[in-house]
């Protein structure tokens, strides 16, 4: 195990420990102990950096499964080690909030800590693996972690809820996923992600490609929470909110970011891939910022803005794929698109985190989240209210933040599929800059709501549930961090551009970069008069107004009603499901055997049926059947009149007496087909049974008693006879394909030298196959035991009256 | 099997049972041993033993047949698993295959040459789990209420 695989897995391995500090040391915060691992693991995937911007790549293998080609392979490039240090740079930032967010002796920390570092390993292995069926085991780590730790607060119905939902669509994604990997592995053979990217053209020309492609999308779509999937995320917000920040806007909700990233290199000669991802990713960013307008709670309002940025990334990262159609790398548009994906993840984990945490802040100081009740807060938090400005600010896209600059970058890419002129880019590709800056407005106007309607207008102190007043220091140190980040990436952002951008960029492109080309990346404020410009005054001018007049069009969100919703339809979903499956049930499973008995017969008759015709095996003869003696023809039809006559018997006893009358005719049977040994012990056995069927006549209740001829039914005549007809025709057929001879020309001729016998039936029974006879006497004892044991250890003793019986009466009618 | 609540006198039925049972258990052993020439064997034997008991059930009551005929039938099914497993078992000692059969003439002291055969043991087996069966059945059914 190399130094690298013990990073991956360095949270794992503590997380045992976690309990035990907890019970043990109860006057430290465990969070002190846990804030080790994160700081350790950033400080040493830092040290990846020059190996990386020298576009060096760091491989690491441990063999799991090698005859499955399953093997734990890490590897280090420039987008697995961006990611890296996003996961434990924000995990140490966010477990040193969690340190003054969470109260060390009201809440179970033992837990909370062990359900996060399982995350963060669960997430390093996501980005570090190179094997694919690894990289699923981490995805869904990462899906159970998240799971436990949204529903950390067990006892509030919405956190069960919200995590019930946020399993049921990520693990629905996972396992689209894995389909995904299989299929791309059953096309080149190996589980690699970088033997997959070398032989692309041989998933280029698979039949399918398609589907292999939409599987993996639909991993990468439900877990970055993109239109329509993205419903579980606004209901993962009950989770504590250094949760909130860290999975479910920093780090989980961009593995499928990572993972399209990630396969980019495999798809995206494909124009699917670019229309898929660019159109999912464009409304999702739409729409997620539509919705984030109408939401009242802090940390909804961020749920959606962070649906509506993941979405505006993937739709980079789709457009990204435009820029394999340009043969020159200088004048290569469309790489701006990638360039801004990776520059805006990087911006939105700083921003959004700082947001989250500042909503932490909110909620712990004043008990509340809901913007209705806040207001002023400006005053008594002045600090918090800094970073919310500076964090809003960014995510609206104003200069002079980071977000401004991936902003510009992005509405620089959707404008240039005016230029394209393949894959339909130049026609249907003017909807995106459209969406895009429509989607542009809502996130300015949301932004600018949060902190206005949070810390501005006036102060309704005496309505929140507590005395607000500013964080302590331990609380506000990681905002603080991120906002500066915020700051110092929007006016220093060279900063990161060769360091993590560019071999970031450079491993979605290796065909590019395998051609000699080089990646620029060269961020600046200020690009001239151009178009994406104009389009942010426009988004300011357009989004001031709207906030202004917010009250004359809020009403437009009521028109749609809950069931028509995405939330409407998934609560419709399961509960419609639920019914369905009972419904379904109820139907056929309807508690009398009489309908199971029907299923069985009907299913049996159907099968050989069907396979009579399918196989055509229709065909008998009567060539080898022997002669039929009349005394035969007599006891036959005495057989079957006995039979026949059970029927239509009144009272039970006939059909008691002919049911013997059967067993004895077939005794005979016996002795006139030269089984002597046969019928001695059918004779017996017939009585006992006889005798057996009268004692339990004898015994039974009075009213079953009752003389009532068995009721006629169309369906039981038909499935009766129809089973009869099947077993008739296929005995003759069984007798007609007979080819083989018997065996029993070897008992004939050995049963006196082997077994020194003469009865031959005798000699199978105890010689031949005794092995059978020892078990079939084991049987008879079993069943004597049985018999025993039933009647003389009832537990309850039934007495006359009792409801037992009475009970029994009224299900048989 | 279901005791009368009044006694009956019967003795012609009693009487011809007592002689009809001994022919019916000679019989029964006669089916037992011919078993392995002619019709015949373990089962069936089993059975018309007990068929004779249920005779003496019949004409008598079960305390009676249970202070005459002092048996375990639960044991005595037991005892015929056994005796069948051992039968199959002891080939292994002569490293044989499960449940291979020897036999040999034998010079016996008073019924002169006969022939012997480990089938026969096994057969008993199976007379005895088919007389323990039955008569274990029929005596829990007849003795509950």
């Amino acid at each position: 195990m190399s130094v690298l695989h013990f990073a991956i897995l360095l949270p794992l391995l503590a997380a045992p420990f976690i309990p035990f500090l907890f019970k043990g040391m109860k006057q430290i915060h465990t969070g002190w102990f846990v804030l080790v691992v994160p700081v350790v693991l950033v400080s040493y995937f830092a040290g990846f950096i020059p190996v990386t911007s020298a576009g060096d790549v760091v491989t690491e293998t441990i063999a799991w499964m090698p005859s499955l080609g399953i093997n734990f392979t890490a590897y280090v490039d420039g987008l697995s080690l961006l990611f890296a240090l996003l996961i434990t740079g924000i995990g140490a930032l966010v477990v040193l909030y969690s340190i003054y967010y969470l109260d060390k002796d009201k809440e179970s920390l033992g837990h909370f800590y062990v359900y996060l570092l399982m995350f963060m390993s669960a997430m390093l292995g996501v980005v570090l693996s190179d094997n694919m069926i690894v990289m699923y085991m981490f995805w869904e780590l990462t899906s159970i972690s998240s799971f436990l730790l949204i529903g950390y607060w067990y006892e509030k119905e919405r956190s069960r809820y919200g995590a019930q939902k946020s399993m049921l669509l990520t693990v629905f994604g996972g396992l689209s996923m894995l389909g995904g990997i299989v299929l791309l592995e059953s096309m080149v053979g190996s589980y690699s992600i970088r033997d997959m990217v070398a032989n692309s053209g041989v998933i280029a020309e698979s039949p399918f490609f398609l589907v292999a492609m939409i599987l993996i999308l639909l991993g990468a779509f439900t877990k970055s929470a993109q239109f329509p999937f993205h419903i579980w995320l606004p209901d993962a917000m009950e989770a504590p909110t250094p949760v909130s920040a860290y999975l479910h806007s920093a780090t989980m909700v961009k593995a499928g970011l990572y993972l399209v990233a990630r396969m980019s290199p495999v798809f995206q000669e494909s124009p699917v891939w670019l229309w898929t991802i660019a159109a999912v990713g464009m409304f999702t960013m739409f729409w997620g910022s539509f919705n984030a307008v109408k939401q009242t709670d802090l940390k909804g309002i961020l749920a959606f803005s962070t649906v509506s940025q993941l979405g505006l990334i993937m739709s980079l990262l789709g457009l990204g794929a435009a820029a394999l159609h340009y043969d020159g790398i200088d004048d290569n548009i469309f790489i701006v698109a990638t360039i801004a994906a990776i520059f805006h993840l990087i911006n939105h984990a700083t921003f959004k985190g700082s947001l989250f945490m500042m909503a932490g802040i909110v909620d712990h100081e004043t008990g509340t989240r809901d913007i209705r009740k806040l207001g002023g807060l400006m005053t008594v938090m002045p600090i918090t209210f800094t970073i919310a400005v500076i964090g809003s600010l960014s995510m609206a896209g104003l200069p002079p933040f980071n977000g401004f600059l991936s902003k510009e970058m992005f509405l620089k890419a959707t404008t240039k599929v005016f230029s394209a002129d393949f894959f339909a880019l130049e026609t249907i590709g003017i909807l995106l800059p459209v969406v895009a800056f429509l989607g542009s407005v809502f996130t300015f106007i949301y932004s600018i709501m949060l902190f206005t309607r949070t810390f501005m207008g006036e102060a309704k102190f005496d309505q929140l549930p507590k005395k607000p007043h500013e964080a302590p220091i331990g609380m506000l140190i990681s905002p603080v961090i991120l906002a500066l980040l915020v700051v110092g990436l929007g006016f220093f952002p060279n900063v990161l551009s060769n360091t993590l951008i560019k071999p970031a960029v450079e491993s979605i492109y290796p065909t590019l970069v395998a051609q000699g080309q080089n990646v620029k990346v060269d961020i600046y404020f200020w690009h001239g008069l151009t178009p994406e410009l104009y389009m942010t005054i426009g988004v300011i001018l357009l989004g001031s107004l709207l906030f202004w007049q917010m009250n004359k069009w809020m009403g437009i969100y009521n028109r749609i009603p809950h069931r028509l919703t995405l939330n409407g339809v998934y609560d419709g979903t399961l509960v419609w499901s639920n019914k369905a499956a009972y419904r379904f049930k109820d139907n056929y499973m309807t508690g009398f055997i009489r309908s199971y008995l029907i299923y069985i017969f009907v299913f049996l008759s159907g099968m050989m049926l069907f396979s009579i015709w399918w196989f055509d095996m229709y065909q008998f003869s009567f060539e080898n059947m022997a002669e039929i003696a009349p005394y035969e023809y007599v006891l036959g039809a005495v057989v079957i009149l006995a039979a026949l006559a059970i029927l239509f018997m009144k009272s039970r006893l006939p059909s008691i007496i002919l049911l013997g009358v059967v067993g004895y005719g077939v005794a005979l049977f016996f002795v006139f087909f030269g089984a002597p040994d046969l019928a001695l012990t059918q004779l017996v056995i017939e009585t006992v049974s006889v005798a057996l069927f009268l004692l339990v006549f004898y015994h039974m209740p009075d009213i079953s008693k009752k003389e009532t001829r068995m009721r006629f039914k169309v369906g039981n005549a038909i499935v009766a006879v129809l089973v009869g007809v099947t077993v008739t025709l296929l005995s003759f057929m069984a007798l007609t394909h007979k080819s083989l001879s018997s065996i029993s020309e070897y008992h004939i001729e050995n049963v006196y030298d082997l077994a020194a016998g003469k009865n031959m039936v005798n000699v199978i029974l105890v010689d031949f196959r005794g092995f059978d006879t020892l078990f079939e006497i084991v049987v008879l004892g079993i069943a004597a035991l049985g018999i025993y044991t039933m009647i003389k250890f009832r537990t309850t003793r039934r007495t006359k009256g009792d409801g037992a019986n009475e009970a029994k009466q009224q299900t048989r009618q | 099997m279901k005791q009368n609540s009044k006694r009956v006198n019967d003795v012609i039925l009693q009487t011809a049972s007592i002689i009809i049972f001994f022919i019916i258990v000679i019989f029964s052993i006669n089916l037992f041993f011919a078993g392995h020439y002619s019709p015949g064997g373990g089962f069936i034997g089993g059975l018309m033993t007990s068929a004779a008991l249920v005779l003496l059930l019949l004409a008598f009551d079960s305390n009676t047949l249970s202070k005459v005929l002092p048996i375990d039938y639960r044991l005595m099914t037991a005892t015929g698993l056994l005796i069948a497993l051992a039968t199959g078992l002891h080939s292994l000692f002569f490293d044989r295959p499960f449940l291979t059969h020897a036999y040999g003439k034998f010079d016996l002291p008073l019924l002169g040459e006969q022939t012997l055969h480990t089938a026969i043991a096994f057969d008993l087996g199976v007379y005895l789990v088919v007389i323990g069966v039955t008569m274990t059945i029929i005596q829990t059914i007849g003795e509950s209420e």
